[in-house]
């Protein structure tokens, strides 16, 4: 060995002590970046429960809103978060997937397309209270549909479909070209491809961005805030004009009253919404392991 | 809820004006041939405002559904003014407001060609509050509270208050800018309605303001008496002296009593409902205004609030009986230290003088 090569060696090895040190430094700061996440949010949950739990009983969760709190419960709250996630579903699933496959399958590829896509993604990044202002002006006055059912599941369908739409182009993309050729190749038509095996083969990860984008709707309560979605309501929704409540609008509304006891329900609230979202993204990845297992081939 | 001779009497009357109308409910239920209970009343009451009177609308609303089953009640929490502006749409047929309607909103309603009936519900007190370790303050004059904040007050350490209070920050708490307290407050200390120094931690949820004052020891703040109420381990209520002998002499502290009997002044106010004049004909907005100012003095009490005195649910019940409709304030939103017996009397007497004429 050269006297260069030596030099380079011993100064490689001195290099490689710091290079490790500073690898296993690296490791305990990103431990800490995920410990510090978790804490907080251990943190959050230990308190809500150990806040709600006590409150929560069988009579909270069928009791309507009152002003004394051992009688308050959240029945009109969960029905209404209920019937806006189904109505949502409803509305903006059909249109957030058929826009997803007209822009990934049919749409010509172009500035237009460019230009619709980069809208899209503003979309998604809007703070959702300025769709509240758009469904006020538009459904609630407009249209004139009051505050009812159908005004706050419309505006919150437009909330959510750019990430369905995203979501469903993404698990589109996934899907091996060798497929769509080879399917051409046998002169299936372009529905034909995308009805049995595009959309087949997406569903899994079409699912999950359609029950992500349900859980954001739940869970929103700027956008109805606007819309005037009621705080107080003690009965059900009997069709879609009705007036209605949700859940983190009741939550709100509990955590900014005087009396403690309110704070403690509110806290009983937010667990069950926290079930109501844990069941909707276990349900998401049940049924994306299910499609996985029985995926066509 | 019956209680004296006088209210006896009312409600003999109110059975005379509701009679008509549940007749004709009756026989319109009858006529469709359904409603299981003949007689129930049905229909809707929407209402919408104050995040304030909501507590006592909300108490409301609950009894009433007890004993009207058949209709449906919703209450909103836009704010005062969020809520006029949709009492003006005809979107609501009450709305909950926590001052008396402003000249700009009051011109709004007869471009829109609504009339409104104003209805004194309650009285409301704003406590002044500072953190229980603060042991040099016990009594503010309202001098003192309006030199620390009016508009560009550079009052910043206790002592510039007062020689005697020790050399420390002034940190200042207070209800947020679009909230009907705010406006309250400025217009009974500072003399001008939404004016005040802007250089304070600000906060619509007023727990927010709660959970600061009682964590700083430098700490002054204004909230709505209820808030103070249930958290009188945590906070200390300054006595407030008007420099007025005529309502109670020398400081005052903030409680149910002093606020109902006027002494506690000048931050007591009361808070209202305006209900639309064309919709206090449909019998379950009727039934409901009735039940309001039948049962409004007893459901305060429970949810923090004060209640007027039996006169002035009287008053104001044989006003919507009357169908009274405009402003008591003239329109001129809130005004500090008004008794509203003699502000309803007055009312009243002029009208009896204008149909004698």
């Amino acid at each position: 060995m050269t006297e260069v090569q030596q030099a380079v060696v011993a100064r490689f090895d001195l290099r490689l002590e710091r290079r490790r040190r500073l690898g296993q430094i690296l490791a305990v700061i990103l431990f800490l970046a995920t410990v510090f996440g978790l804490l907080v949010l251990t943190a959050l949950l230990v308190e809500v429960i150990r806040e709600g739990t006590p409150w929560l009983d069988w009579q909270f969760l069928t009791s309507y809103p009152s002003r004394k709190p051992e009688a308050a419960g959240i029945k009109s709250a969960i029905v209404g978060s209920f019937w806006l996630m189904v109505l949502t579903a409803m509305f903006a699933v059909p249109v957030g997937v058929g826009a997803a496959i007209y822009l990934e399958e049919y749409a010509p590829r172009g500035w237009f397309l460019r230009l619709i896509q980069l809208n899209i993604a503003n979309l998604a990044g809007i703070p959702s209270v300025i769709y509240g202002i758009l469904g006020l002006g538009l459904f609630v006055r407009f249209f004139a549909l009051g505050r009812s059912l159908l005004a706050g599941a419309l505006t919150m369908s437009l909330l959510v479909l750019p990430i369905i739409v995203i979501s469903t182009q993404e698990a589109l993309r996934a899907v091996p070209q060798g497929i769509r050729e080879s399917a051409y190749a046998l002169g299936a038509t372009r529905w034909q491809v995308v009805s049995s095996h595009l959309l087949p083969i997406a569903a899994p990860g079409i699912l999950t961005g359609i029950i992500l984008a349900l859980s954001r709707a739940v869970g929103e309560t700027a956008p109805l805030v606007m819309i005037g979605a009621l705080t107080f309501v003690a009965f059900l929704p009997a069709n879609l004009l009705d007036p209605f409540t949700v859940l983190p609008i009741q939550i709100f509304n509990w955590t900014a009253r005087p009396q403690e006891d309110f704070r403690a329900l509110a806290a009983a609230a937010i667990i069950v919404l926290m079930v109501f979202l844990f069941l909707m993204n276990l349900s998401a990845i049940l049924l994306r392991n299910y499609y996985e297992r029985h995926r066509p081939h | 809820m019956l209680k004296d001779g006088a209210n006896n009497q009312h409600s003999a009357m109110g059975q005379r004006t509701l009679l008509p109308a549940t007749l004709l409910l009756f026989g319109m239920l009858a006529g469709c041939g359904q409603g299981p209970q003949s007689g129930q009343l049905t229909g809707s009451v929407q209402i919408d405002g104050s995040s304030t009177v909501y507590p006592l609308t909300e108490a409301v609303a609950e009894e009433f559904m007890k004993q009207y089953p058949g209709v449906r009640v919703t209450v909103g929490i836009s704010g005062t003014g969020g809520g006029f502006s949709r009492f003006f749409r005809k979107e609501t047929d009450i709305n909950d407001a926590s001052r008396p309607i402003r000249p700009v909103e009051d011109s709004l309603a007869r471009q829109n060609g609504i009339e409104y009936i104003e209805l004194p519900v309650a009285y409301d007190g704003i406590a002044v509050v500072v953190n229980p370790g603060n042991d040099w303050v016990e009594c503010m004059t309202v001098e003192e509270l309006r030199r620390i904040w009016e508009p560009n007050s550079t009052i910043t350490r206790w002592n510039q208050v007062r020689a005697s209070f020790p050399d420390r920050p002034l940190n200042l708490y207070g209800a947020g800018t679009d909230s009907g307290t705010y406006d309250y407050f400025t217009a009974a200390i500072v003399g001008e309605e939404h004016a005040s120094r802007s250089d304070f931690t600000a906060s619509e949820d007023d727990n927010v303001l709660v959970q600061g004052v009682s964590g700083d020891p430098n700490a002054l703040g204004f909230i709505p008496l209820a808030y103070y109420e249930e958290n009188m381990d945590k906070l200390k209520a300054v006595a407030i002296d008007d420099g007025n002998p005529d309502n109670g002499e020398g400081c005052i502290l903030p409680s149910t009593e002093t606020v109902g009997n006027g002494t506690y002044q000048p931050l007591s106010r009361p808070v209202f409902i305006y209900v639309n004049a064309e919709r206090a004909d449909d019998p379950a907005v009727e039934a409901f205004v009735e039940f309001y100012l039948q049962h409004a003095g007893a459901l305060a009490l429970e949810v923090g609030y004060v209640p007027l005195s039996a006169e002035a649910y009287e008053l104001a019940l044989e006003r919507f009986r009357n169908r009274v409709t405009g402003s008591i304030f003239g329109g001129g939103g809130s005004q500090v230290g008004i008794k509203l017996e003699d502000l309803l009397q007055l009312e009243q007497q002029q009208e009896a003088a204008e149909t004698a004429e």
